[in-house]
């Protein structure tokens, strides 16, 4: 777990890199100026509504133990794929912030009481919520070329490397409080979560 | 020092990926548009008035002070029910003494670290819900219109909680007897914000 000294200046000089190269990306779905497959690639952290609920389930996996993590790594991704083709081939553009804040809430919820899920139930949640995402993303994307299948899969690999890293630290926490700390995440997920669905149903005037 | 260093990486480790995650949060572009608002001003927004402030950081205190569960317990409380209270402020459920109960928060919290309370937790868990609802709700109806609140909802509850942290970070001189006045003396000092601002509330000046 100790990290040598090598390594640790690697760890800051990408995390100096990333601060200072972010800001000129203005990422976007769009315009990385990288192509579709980064587009996708960087759409999951510059879109919250999708990150969150990620978070939440990537860390209530990597509580759960590596087990989970490793089928939470495979099953979301595929799923979200799965979703986006559907969205791609099915439906009109779809928005639907109140679903999407309630199952962000209830992953939150779980990680909060680090719910005691078997794994069938993690797997689903995964697969709800990849499914969910994904044809709402889908349903997003340029249906008439094949940017939309490209930047899907950009998405995908945005998601494993996002889960391998979540659900790893989670899973390797073994300090008590640390593992509180990740639950504590989790009802910050629910507080975030709350006040969406507040802006969702907001009251007009 | 072998454990200290095992958790000097996890922190390192941890930070870089809670960058990695929240730093990109800030580009402006986002195809779903309107955060108008935008995480800094969420950040800012928790931080901006002292009787949320003091009432905050005085639940971190007060949660430090009891010790384990309620050091978790009461942290992880406010946020999420502090949420609930926002989500009815957005939402234009009207809640009747508000700025009352704010002002109350911070002498009832700041009375409680003083004089080292010890209630059952569930006791301790509800006096800051309601305080948590007052807050929130609060938030929830200054909120200005126009915008979608998704980060500006991630900078808020972060603020909170780092409110929070720096409260229980404050807590931890208590197991020091000369840390346990010092934050003795600390919680006189919130309650009396609370009179302060609760002499405001009732003379119905703005604070």
């Amino acid at each position: 777990m100790r990290m040598c000294r090598p390594r640790l200046i690697l760890f800051w000089l990408t995390l100096a890199i990333t601060l200072i190269v972010a800001p000129s990306v203005q990422a976007h779905l769009m315009n990385t100026g990288f192509g579709p497959f980064y587009d996708g690639l960087t759409h999951l952290f510059v879109t919250p509504e999708d990150l969150l609920p990620v978070i939440a389930l990537a860390l209530l996996a990597g509580l759960r133990g590596p087990r989970f993590g490793r089928a939470v790594l495979f099953a979301l991704p595929a799923a979200w794929l799965v979703g986006s083709a559907a969205g791609l081939l099915l439906a009109p553009q779809v928005t639907l912030p109140v679903a999407e804040t309630i199952v962000t809430i209830a992953l939150g919820a779980l990680l909060a009481a680090s719910c005691p899920l078997p794994i069938a139930a993690v797997v689903g949640l995964a697969i709800l919520l990849g499914l969910l995402h994904g044809s709402l993303n889908g349903s997003e994307l340029p249906k008439t070329t094949s940017y939309g299948q490209i930047s899907a899969a950009g998405v995908a690999v945005a998601l494993f490397v996002v889960v391998s890293l979540l659900a790893g630290q989670a899973a390797s926490v073994r300090v008590p409080w640390t593992r509180v700390a990740v639950r504590v995440a989790g009802s910050w997920i629910v507080a975030i979560g709350l006040l969406m669905l507040g802006w969702a149903m907001r009251a007009p005037g | 020092m072998k454990n200290f260093l095992q958790r000097a990486g996890l922190v390192h480790r941890s930070l870089v990926i809670l960058f990695l995650l929240l730093y990109p949060l800030t580009a402006f572009a986002h195809r779903r548009g309107g955060e108008a608002i935008g995480f800094a001003s969420g950040f800012e927004h928790p931080i901006s008035g002292l009787d949320h402030i003091l009432a905050m950081v005085a639940v971190g205190m007060w949660g430090a002070q009891l010790g384990a569960p309620a050091i978790w317990v009461l942290p992880v409380v406010f946020p999420m029910v502090m949420a609930l209270g926002g989500m009815m402020g957005l939402m234009g459920i009207k809640l009747p003494g508000i700025e009352l109960c704010i002002a109350l928060s911070a002498l009832a919290l700041g009375f409680a670290v003083f004089r080292e309370a010890r209630p059952k937790l569930w006791i301790a868990a509800f006096i800051v819900g309601v305080f948590a609802i007052a807050h929130g709700h609060a938030h929830g109806t200054e909120l200005p219109l126009g915008a979608s609140g998704v980060l500006y909802s991630i900078g808020f509850v972060i603020a909170t909680g780092l409110l929070h942290s720096l409260g229980i970070a404050i807590g931890l001189v208590h197991r020091w007897p000369a840390g346990r006045i010092a934050l003795r003396l600390a919680g006189a000092v919130v309650a009396m914000g609370g009179v302060f601002f609760l002499w405001k509330a009732i003379s119905g000046e703005a604070v």
